[in-house]
Order: C-alpha cells, then sequence, then structure tokens
C-alpha cells in the first residue's frame, strides 16, 4: 500500500520535473534583481552565506528531483558553507541506498545498563547541535514490573547505572515501514527510502512540525536555534541525507547513520554500546544477525497497535 | 472603467474618515508594527524565542491558528440566511460577516506561517513549482481548503459590492452557485483543521472522532460572539443600520452552538475519566495537572466559568434581550472558546509527549507581542473592508454619483 503511494508520487514528480525546472529558473532570472537586493540587505537571516550561494540554496530543488549535476553543486555548496560556519573542511556526498538491504535494528534490554554511550556516540557522529542539545536516542529508565512508558523516567542521574530495580529501554526513529510522519508532511520533505531509512532532505523541509505531531515515538526533533558544534568536535565525513550540519528551523531525526551504514560499516551507536545489547543489519540476508534474533527470540516492538510496522524491535535473553 | 472608477472611489473613501477613525487605524498599524519587529527577531535567532520544545512542538500560534479558522467558518452563518432563505435584514450585513471570515482567515494564515521554522520555503508548498503532498497531509488539505475560502469569500463580496455600487442587485445563478459552493466549503475548513489534529493516534487527547464536530460546534458560539460585538460596535459608531432581528438570530444560533459545545465538552471528560487510562492523561494535566505541574488549570477552569456563565446568560431570554447583558454573554463565551479549543486543546495534546514525559509549555513574551500584531492586522483589514462596505451600502460610493459623499460619524 505505501510502496504504491511512494510509486505513484514518483511518477508524478518525474512528469512535472523538467517543465518544472525550466519555469524556475525563469522565475529565478524574472527575481534575481529583486532576490538579490533582498539578500544583501539583510544578510544574517540567510545563515551567512555569500549572496550567490543564498541564490542557490533558495532555489535548490528536493532531493529526489534534482539531477545529478545539481546534486553535485548543492554537496558544493554545503562544503562551502560549513567552510564558512566553523572553519572546517568537511566531505559532503551522496550516498545511495545499497540494493537487496533493508536496515532493522534489534536491541537485547536485558543486555541494556544504561550507560548512555550510544546518545554521546551519536551525538559526536551526527554533528548534533551542543548547545540546542538535540539527541536522537532517549535511554528510558523503566520501573522492572512494568512497560508503560508514562512511568519511564527520562533525565535519570544516578552515581552508577543499572539502578536495583530498573531495566532500560533505549528509543530512536523505528523506522517505520509505515510511516505516519511521511503520511503528515505536506512537502514531501521527508520519505522512506528504498533500504527501509526514513530520510530528511533538510534543505526542503519548511519547518511546519507536522511529522513531529504525527510521530508516536518522539523521534523528530526540531532545531529551535542554530545547533552549534565546536569547530574541533565536527564530524567531517557527512552525506546529504544523514549527518551533514543542519540549519535552525527544520527537523531531523536518526537515519541509522546513512553515512556509515550505506556505506557497510556500523551505525555509531551499536559500535558504541560496550554490552553488545544493539544488534543491526540487513533483513534481506537470510544468514545476517538480525534475521537470527527475528526468528530466534521473542521480540515486541513499541506501540506496534497504530499500525507503524517499526523495524526496531526489543527482546530479552 | 467602471472598475476602474471604483477601486479609485475605494480608495479614495479609505482616505476620508473623521478623528476617531484615523486613531483607531493608527492604533492598529502601530500595534502591527510592533508585531512584526519580534517576529523579524523570531526570524533571525530562530523558534527558541518562543516557549515551544520538541516537548510541545505546536504552542499559542497554532492555538489561534485552530480557533480563528472557526471564526472564519461561522460566516456561514449569515451567508444561509441571506442568500438562501432570502432574509432582507441578514443580507444588510451579509457583507460584514464576508469582510469578517476575509480577515480571520488571513489572521489564522498568519498564525501559521509565523509558526514555521523555515517561511522562505513556503513555495515549495505551492504545487507544481514546489511538491504539495495531496491527498496525504492533511497540512496540504489545509492550504488548499482555506486559500480556496478566502477566494470564495473575497470573489462574492467583491460581485456583490461592485454591483451594488452600480445600483444593481446580484441576480445571476452563478453567483447562487457559488454560495452553495461557499457554505459547505465553510464547514470543510474547520473540519480539516479539526483532523490536522484528531488525525494522530499517538496523541489520545485530539484522537476522538468528536473534534470535528466539536470544533463546528465551537466555531458557531464563537463565530456569532464576535459578529454580535462587531455588529453592536459599528451601530453604535457609525450611521449604518442594522435591524435587531439579526442580532436576536445571531445570539439564538449561539446559545444552540454553545449548548452543544458543552455537552461535548462533557462527553469528552466523561470518556478521559472514568475508568481514566493513558488517554486521560492529557486532560487530567489540564484540568488537575499530572505529576506536580499544572500550568493551564486557571486558564481551562476560568474558561469554563466563562463559558458556563455566557450560556447561562443567553439561556435566560430576558437576559438575552438585554443589549448589555448579550455583549457580556458574547465576551465571555468568545474568550472561554479562545482558551477552551485553542491553548486548551493544542497544548495538552502533547503532554504527556508520546514517551510518557511530562514537560510543560507557556507562551514567552514574543508569542504574545506577535499574536497582538497578528490580531490588530487582522482588525485592521477587517475595518477597511467595513469602511468600503458601509460605504457602497449608505450610498455614498456609487458609480452614478460623480462626487461621493462624506460618511459622517
Amino acid at each position: 500500500m505505501s510502496e504504491k503511494k511512494a510509486k505513484k508520487a514518483q511518477v508524478a514528480t518525474r512528469k512535472s520535473g523538467i517543465s518544472r525546472r525550466s519555469f524556475v529558473k525563469g522565475v529565478g532570472a524574472a527575481g534575481a534583481v529583486t532576490a538579490a537586493a533582498a539578500v544583501t540587505a539583510c544578510t544574517p537571516a540567510w545563515d551567512d552565506q555569500t549572496m550567490q550561494d543564498a541564490f542557490g540554496s533558495f532555489f535548490q530543488d528536493q532531493y529526489k528531483r534534482m539531477t545529478p549535476e545539481e546534486i553535485e553543486e548543492a554537496l558544493a555548496r554545503i562544503e562551502r558553507k560549513a567552510k564558512r560556519r566553523f572553519g572546517v573542511d568537511i566531505k559532503c556526498e551522496d550516498t545511495p541506498p545499497i540494493p537487496g538491504v533493508v536496515f532493522g535494528y534489534a536491541l537485547n534490554i536485558s543486555k541494556c545498563k544504561g550507560y548512555r554511550d550510544c546518545v554521546y556516540a551519536c551525538v559526536k557522529e551526527n554533528n548534533l547541535g551542543r548547545d540546542s542539545q538535540i539527541q536522537y536516542i532517549r535511554v528510558l529508565e523503566m520501573d522492572k514490573n512494568t512497560r508503560n512508558l508514562e512511568n519511564s523516567e527520562h533525565y535519570y542521574d544516578p552515581e552508577e547505572v543499572p539502578r536495583e530495580g530498573k531495566y532500560y529501554m533505549p528509543v530512536q526513529c523505528m523506522q517505520c515501514d509505515n510511516p505516519p510522519c511521511v503520511t503528515a508532511c505536506p512537502v514531501e520533505a521527508t520519505w522512506k527510502e528504498p533500504d527501509g531509512i526514513v530520510v530528511i532532505d533538510y534543505d526542503w523541509c519548511i519547518g511546519c512540525r507536522m511529522c513531529m505531531s504525527a510521530c508516536p515515538y518522539w523521534a523528530r526533533h526540531f532545531n529551535w536555534t542554530t545547533p552549534e558544534v565546536p569547530a574541533e568536535e565536527i564530524n567531517p565525513v557527512t552525506n546529504y541525507l544523514g549527518n551533514r550540519p543542519r540549519d535552525k528551523g527544520v527537523t531531523e531525526k536518526c537515519h541509522f547513520c546513512t553515512q556509515r551504514t550505506r556505506k557497510g560499516r556500523l551505525p555509531a551507536c551499536a559500535e558504541a554500546c560496550p554490552n553488545g545489547a544493539r544488534i543491526f543489519g540487513n533483513l534481506l540476508d537470510p544468514d545476517s544477525e538480525i534475521r537470527y534474533v527475528l526468528e530466534n527470540k521473542s521480540v515486541f516492538r513499541l506501540k506496534e497497535d497504530l499500525g507503524t510496522e517499526p523495524k526496531f524491535w526489543y527482546f530479552a535473553d | 472603467m467602471q472598475l476602474y472608477r471604483f477601486m479609485l472611489d475605494v480608495v479614495g473613501d479609505l482616505f476620508r474618515g473623521p478623528g476617531r477613525y484615523w486613531a483607531w487605524i493608527a492604533l492598529l498599524v502601530a500595534l502591527t508594527i510592533q508585531g512584526v519587529f519580534f517576529y523579524v527577531h523570531q526570524l533571525q535567532t530562530g523558534l527558541v524565542v518562543t516557549g515551544m520544545s520538541d516537548q510541545v512542538s505546536w504552542g499559542f500560534y497554532i492555538s489561534n491558528f485552530a480557533f480563528f479558522v472557526g471564526i472564519a467558518a461561522a460566516a456561514v452563518l449569515l451567508v444561509v440566511p441571506a442568500y438562501i432563505f432570502d432574509r432582507k435584514d441578514v443580507k444588510q450585513v451579509v457583507l460584514l460577516g464576508e469582510a469578517l471570515a476575509v480577515a480571520a482567515v488571513l489572521v489564522a494564515m498568519t498564525f501559521a506561517l509565523v509558526d514555521i521554522g523555515r517561511p522562505e520555503r513556503f513555495w515549495h508548498a505551492i504545487p507544481y513549482i514546489g511538491i504539495f503532498n495531496f491527498p496525504y497531509s492533511l497540512l496540504a488539505w489545509d492550504i488548499l481548503v482555506l486559500g480556496g475560502y478566502l477566494l470564495l469569500n473575497l470573489a462574492t463580496a467583491f460581485y456583490v459590492l461592485f454591483k451594488h455600487y452600480r445600483d444593481r442587485e446580484p441576480q445571476s445563478k452563478l453567483f447562487f452557485g457559488f454560495v452553495v459552493i461557499a457554505m459547505f466549503w465553510a464547514i470543510s475548513i474547520h473540519t480539516v483543521t479539526a483532523f490536522i489534529f484528531s488525525s494522530n493516534p499517538s496523541r489520545s487527547m485530539w484522537h476522538t472522532s468528536l473534534l470535528a464536530p466539536r470544533f463546528i460546534a465551537s466555531a458557531f458560539a464563537s463565530g456569532p460572539a464576535l459578529i454580535i460585538i462587531t455588529l453592536s460596535v459599528i451601530r453604535k459608531s457609525t450611521l449604518y443600520q442594522i435591524s435587531q432581528g439579526v442580532i436576536d438570530t445571531l445570539a439564538l444560533i449561539m446559545t444552540i452552538a454553545m449548548q452543544i459545545n458543552l455537552f461535548f465538552v462533557g462527553a469528552e471528560l466523561f470518556t478521559d475519566f472514568y475508568n481514566e487510562g493513558a488517554h486521560g492523561a492529557s486532560v487530567r494535566y489540564l484540568f488537575f495537572g499530572l505529576e506536580g505541574v499544572g500550568k493551564l488549570q486557571p486558564w481551562i477552569w476560568s474558561a469554563l466559568l466563562m463559558n458556563v456563565v455566557a450560556l447561562t446568560i443567553l439561556m435566560i431570554h430576558p437576559l438575552r434581550r438585554n443589549p448589555k447583558a448579550l455583549i457580556i454573554a458574547c465576551v465571555l463565551g468568545f474568550l472561554g472558546i479562545w482558551i477552551e479549543k485553542g491553548m486548551g486543546l493544542i497544548v495538552p495534546g502533547f503532554i504527556p509527549t508520546t514517551l510518557g514525559e511530562v514537560f510543560e509549555y507557556f507562551p514567552t513574551g514574543t508569542e504574545f507581542a506577535v499574536g497582538i500584531g497578528i490580531w490588530s492586522l487582522g482588525m485592521l483589514v477587517f475595518t477597511l473592508l467595513a469602511k468600503i462596505i458601509i460605504s457602497v451600502e449608505l450610498g455614498h460610493l456609487r458609480f452614478n454619483k460623480p462626487e461621493p459623499g462624506r460618511i459622517e460619524g
């Protein structure tokens, strides 16, 4: 059902793609003078870009509708902007999904000790705003006798974890197979990729936060202010749909570290976990560890009753 | 030629007015400008200057958005008796009702716009040049129905006014067709707005099929309240005749809608509190607080009190027919519903979060300042539209009068 929707949308955009582009160019030429005046007049609102780059970003198309050349230009703009903003040379790539791969995650809650190493590794890997304190993963401290989220402790901070009588349940984007956030977005700034990862085009998002209301897992976060990262802490290895530096006013969330996983590496959170609680892999590969878990453990998913079909499972030994 | 003259006359008329007209305009312009000032600050710093957070990601702005869509929809309560039932007294004020709808849609749209993190990317939502996620996204639906409603009201009001300007009456079948469409369209704008909230199964407070009916009922209470207040002001401050029959009809509609709305609120409370589970957490937070916090309690209790007092006045016939008591009921009902379906519905929908965290929200000074700016803008638009309408309807602005007369008072 959702695949049909996606296909339909793709066909529709392809149809209008070329004519739209020439239309935008026309508008661009006509509005160039006024826009240029506006750009020079209010530089701060344009995020410290040069006029040419601000102009290029403004008319940048949605990721899926860009030609390979346009994507190259966009990536170069992102790198230039990072240089200006942080004084750091970053590399921003376009990493396509690997054919024949659909990613899934399984988390062993009996091994999770609540250290939050995954949270911190994620913050570093994905260039999350340090002052804005966005974190893609939230570890919930739960009473052992319940799975009621309403009783969870979000800000546990004892001398030592794990605490007596508690267990720990990390929550992040579930990369739903039927993602309500994608349906809610009015401009298709977020969509499900062929490898099952729900991604966001940060340059297309208008910041209306419909997706945040729609998400049942509190996975989506908004940049209420420009996310600042100290220059020396910037991860310079970035990609377009993943961990490149973001601006204020747009939504972001966990993307299973597309910049790593689409090159055969593990997500930062899986690598960081000292307890081996996190199992990540290709759901389509029958010999993968994740398939072993799904076939041999009794697993559960959060809020399955909402029909979201998460690709994130929990299990206990 | 006629249209050109009409435009000239209209502009000329807007620049003629007594001192208090100018004082009122100056006040509204000043308030709008201070709103713009605060909005620019918000644009530069980010939405961090509001009280919103990842936990409560919509607040004061979206509450006002939802409320004013309702006010806009309520114009249909004048359109139907005027054009469908052909009531002469209502016809006299129906243009003012449509002007109110235009102003209210603009207010709602502006509130949505200031809530957006990247307003300069709004073109992304324009079909063809951007991507319009229709029919899946309910915001796409809302852009469509609100834009359409604005055009419908502008078109029908302009058509009638331009006819009157040339001493003619609107008669065409086409016009009647437009009126019928506008009638259904009015219900659709508020239904779609309710669906934006009720379509989220993970937000249990909103996820009820009663939300859209509740929105319509409260709109048909708060809308007439505002129209009665507005008409009373116009009756006092201009020479324009407004028949008591119109006010009586609106007051009656408001009475019934208030009754239905309070019944709906009660039905919701029953479902939430009898066998209270996770579904009731938001409502418990709203009315009694949760985990030791509850900033909205004084708001919702005063809203409830205001609604009950307003309804009591409305239900006692001698009181309802007393102009002063009626105005009190209208002010109370308007404010009560503004809180109840605005902040009292949008904010607690996010508390607790979908992961069970209780995190509070309260609007900041910036949000209030921007809000005051937007309300002033709406009142400014309405004042200017009403001025033109009254001048035409009083016969001061006519094509066959070379020198348009001066309106007094």
